[in-house]
């Protein structure tokens, strides 16, 4: 089997990666905490790193009247590990094709289902951020407690850090293994080329 | 400019150098080398290298220092009621407290000791004493709480307690004040006929409980302090006495006229032979053993009703008198095991018995005499040597892990550092005053952490400001790291700091219990989730299932409640993270507040006396809305007909 489309079905597998670490981290820190609390985001879950982790962040937010973060009520953790396992099944059968543009086909659709997870999880974000509760034992005019997308902020008393956890991180790698088998494939690379070719038929035909 | 501040300053630091060798380092008042102040800080932020438990005396309680800074952590209690704890007030602690005679709220607590892996403090737990009304309490270090205490019949006054053997087979007790055993009602002045002095070994489970294994019924003597064998001595206990004069009147003349008296040698596996056999009597007593379940989070206590006895009459090679002058008051055995010191403390001498000497007398049946079956050892055969006129009224012992030994002299007021080997003095530092036990951590075990030594002292005098006719206590903390001890630090302690025992930090530190898991919170009144809060009635017995969460209580409005009930009010702890206790208090209930740590449920009861409104808080500061985590409870007439009925935010 050539090169590329090794690289290819690693490409395809690693969203697999997203049963086993967390998509996402979001760590609040300040000096009474000290280490910090910090929550995974998964595929289909939300925790923390002790079972009590989303408890106690939801005691925090509930003094400037946050919703609670109840991850039985989120729906996208229902349905987004069918998306994982849906794609991931496409990328085996594009793969077993072997047609270098159905490589390129399913790194996009990678990439646009990325940013629309991340634009959901903004739009969630925001949600939690500004939907306060107008009951809130602590009103401070202007402040919205959304954390960031992706980097630091201070919300109130708390730094906020967001940041690709391990699952997100190889997810990130599954989109630039795509891109590098189907740039890999390229037959008017002259290297290779034969070789290639005869790949493709032997997969074809298998 | 710069340069001339520059040699000020240096001028300034040879003055002051110059002026605390002048004071003569070690000695006078001031007693401090230069440095001492950096030896003992230990910066916002940072811990301690070791901690250090001290007993709280006469106030029954445990404390914990960090040593070198001497920094007091937390009072545990143990024989005492605390109510800022709710120790001995809320219903799940009571039964820890209770004894044979009832609900006892205090005790005088001595001998802390660790439980001890390979003749190493491991830091599972830590034993101590109750001197009164006898008994022994297990402290778990994971938790810094009592949960076990025990109750020592046929005894009067458990001093020589709670010392361990060398993997705490067991912890053992003996008894103070001689007694008619079984207790009957005699005659005082028939002392030497009836009353006989009991030597309890307690067996330590591998999970902690403790049950009484055996006692010895000994001669009535005085028996004061205690050391196991360690190594080549392991498996046998030594117990130093007093008053072998038998006398039981104006014993500080009656009970000093002999000049040895005896260090009792017991081969306590030769007693678990004598036990396997059923050479014991099973004699008929009352005591009690109590135990905290950190499942049920309740400790319950269950009554017992016999006890082994070894006569040693009817068990030879069980016990060997070893001759020690004078009143020994310590009996201390090095880490190498061969050596066992007596503190004669109406002597100025230091008696060095040889293990290995002791084994040959018993050979070769070198005894002066017998006692009531006991073979007295000739003092020629078993001593070693003796370190000569060392101080006046030496008291107790410990280890460096050089081979020195550092022996308290109360009356003299000082350490004294010599070798045991050699019995050559080799330094003496004064101690600010009157040093009853002194401290290294591991010092009485195979492994002694020879950094630091602390004073145990018995008065303070002109040491701190003054605080009325009661001054404050304090213990001494010296560096033993070179040749010459030196003072660092005077730290004021709960009184009076009897005894103490120290371990290394991170022997400990990393085992700590964070807070309880509610999932595993098999309190039968706990109350899980606020949505498991309830209110039920039986007759005039009420019980208020309440949660606590930052930051209210669920309910925190209950109405008919009736004047002339008994209110069991279980609060639970949702909190499930470190260091966020609540507490809760109700006006006018006659008790203390509860202090509940996360995932923990405890109880309250309140009658209430008078119909009106109640309030009841939180008051352990929790959050930014503690000052709001409050409510009312209504209290009606006996015979009103207000419904049951509570809530929260309706």
């Amino acid at each position: 089997m050539k090169k590329y489309i090794i690289i290819f079905f690693i490409a395809v597998l690693l969203p697999l990666s997203l049963f086993v670490f967390p998509m996402w981290s979001i760590t609040l820190e300040a000096p009474q905490y000290p280490g910090g609390i910090t929550m995974y985001i998964w595929i289909s879950k939300i925790t923390g790193e002790s079972e009590a982790t989303l408890q106690n962040i939801n005691i925090l937010n509930h003094y400037v009247g946050m919703k609670y973060i109840e991850p039985d009520q989120i729906p996208e953790l229902q349905y987004f590990p069918y998306v994982v396992v849906g794609i991931v099944a496409l990328g085996l059968i594009f793969g077993f094709i072997g047609n270098r543009k159905l490589f390129l086909a399913w790194t996009i659709i990678m990439v646009v289902i990325g940013i629309l997870g991340i634009y959901d999880f903004y739009l969630w974000e925001y949600d939690y951020g500004h939907n306060l509760s107008p009951t809130a034992p602590i009103k401070i005019e202007g402040m919205a407690y959304q954390p960031p997308l992706i980097g630091s902020k201070m919300l109130l008393n708390f730094k906020a850090d967001s940041w690709p956890a391990t699952g997100g991180i190889l997810l990130g790698f599954s989109i630039v293994l795509g891109l590098l088998s189907f740039y890999l494939s390229n037959p008017s690379k002259n290297w290779n080329l034969k070789s290639n070719q005869k790949e493709k038929h032997s997969v074809q035909f298998s | 400019m710069e340069q001339r501040f520059n040699n000020f300053a240096a001028l300034l630091i040879m003055i002051g150098i110059l002026s605390s060798c002048g004071s003569g380092g070690n000695q006078g008042s001031g007693a401090l080398v230069s440095d001492a102040a950096s030896q003992v800080y230990v910066p916002p932020g940072q811990h301690d290298e070791y901690y250090a438990f001290f007993s709280g005396g006469f106030s029954g309680q445990l404390t914990v220092h960090g040593l070198p800074s001497g920094r007091l952590l937390k009072t545990v209690p143990v024989f005492s009621v605390d109510a800022e704890k709710s120790y001995g007030f809320n219903e799940e602690t009571k039964p820890l407290l209770n004894t044979s005679y009832g609900f006892i709220p205090w005790d005088d607590a001595h001998h802390p000791e660790l439980s001890q892996t390979n003749g190493t403090p491991d830091g599972r737990w830590i034993f101590i004493n109750g001197n009164n009304t006898p008994r022994v309490a297990r402290i778990d270090l994971s938790l810094f709480e009592t949960v076990e205490i025990i109750e020592l019949p046929n005894s009067g006054g458990n001093h020589s307690s709670p010392f361990t053997t060398q993997n705490t087979e067991y912890v053992v007790a003996g008894t103070r004040f001689s007694i008619p055993v079984p207790q009957k009602d005699v005659a005082i002045n028939s002392y030497k006929d009836n009353f006989r002095g009991a030597l309890s070994f307690i067996s330590v489970a591998p999970e902690g409980e403790m049950e009484i294994a055996f006692q010895i019924l000994m001669p009535g003597y005085d028996y004061d302090l205690a050391h196991s064998g360690k190594g080549k001595s392991h498996g046998w206990m030594f117990f130093s006495s007093y008053n072998t004069e038998e006398e039981h009147t104006l014993l500080e003349v009656n009970a000093s006229q002999k000049d040895k008296d005896f260090i009792a040698a017991i081969n306590w596996k030769k007693a678990e032979e004598y036990i396997q056999q059923g050479n014991f009597e099973e004699m008929p007593s009352s005591y009690v053993v109590n135990r905290y379940d950190e499942s049920t989070q309740m400790a319950s206590s269950e009554k017992r009703t016999s006890v082994k006895i070894l006569i040693p009459e009817k068990c030879p090679g069980l016990v060997y008198y070893l001759p020690t002058p004078k009143s020994p008051h310590g009996v201390d055995v090095d880490p190498t095991g061969e050596y066992i010191i007596g503190n004669g403390k109406l002597s100025s001498d230091m008696t060095v018995h040889s293990f290995t000497k002791m084994q040959a007398a018993i050979q070769n049946e070198a005894f002066e005499t017998v006692i009531d079956g006991i073979p007295v050892l000739k003092y020629e055969e078993v001593m070693d040597g003796v370190l000569k006129q060392a101080g006046l009224g030496p008291l107790h012992t410990e280890f460096d892990n050089k081979g020195n030994a550092y022996t308290s002299f109360f009356i003299s007021s000082e350490v004294v550092k010599w070798d045991p080997k050699t019995r050559t003095l080799l330094d003496r530092a004064p101690s600010y005053y009157s040093i009853g036990h002194l401290m290294i951590p591991g010092g009485d075990s195979m492994n002694p952490w020879g950094k630091y030594l602390v004073s145990l002292n018995k008065i303070t005098k002109d040491r701190y400001l003054p605080t009325g006719p009661e001054l404050a206590q304090s213990a001494q903390l010296y560096d033993i790291s070179g040749d010459k001890m030196k003072l660092l630090l005077d730290f004021p302690t709960m009184g009076e700091p009897h005894y103490a025992q120290g371990i290394a930090a991170s022997v400990i530190k990393d085992r700590q219990v964070k807070f309880f898991k509610l999932s595993e919170n098999n309190h039968p009144y706990a109350a899980k989730s606020a949505g498991e809060t309830r209110v039920e009635r039986q007759g005039n017995t009420v019980h208020v299932y309440m949660t606590a969460i930052r930051s209210h209580f669920t309910p925190d409005n209950i109405e008919g409640i009736k004047v002339g009930d008994k209110v069991y009010l279980h609060i639970t702890n949702l909190e499930q993270d470190w260091d966020v206790p609540h507490g809760f208090s109700v006006m006018g209930a006659l008790n203390a507040e509860l202090l509940i740590m996360p995932g923990q449920t405890e109880t309250l009861t309140w009658e209430p006396q008078r119909e009106g409104i109640v309030p009841f808080y939180c008051t352990d500061f929790c959050s930014a809305l503690h000052q709001e985590m409050q409510g009312y409870i209504r209290v009606s007439a006996k015979n009103s007909d207000v419904a049951l009925k509570w809530s929260l935010d309706e």
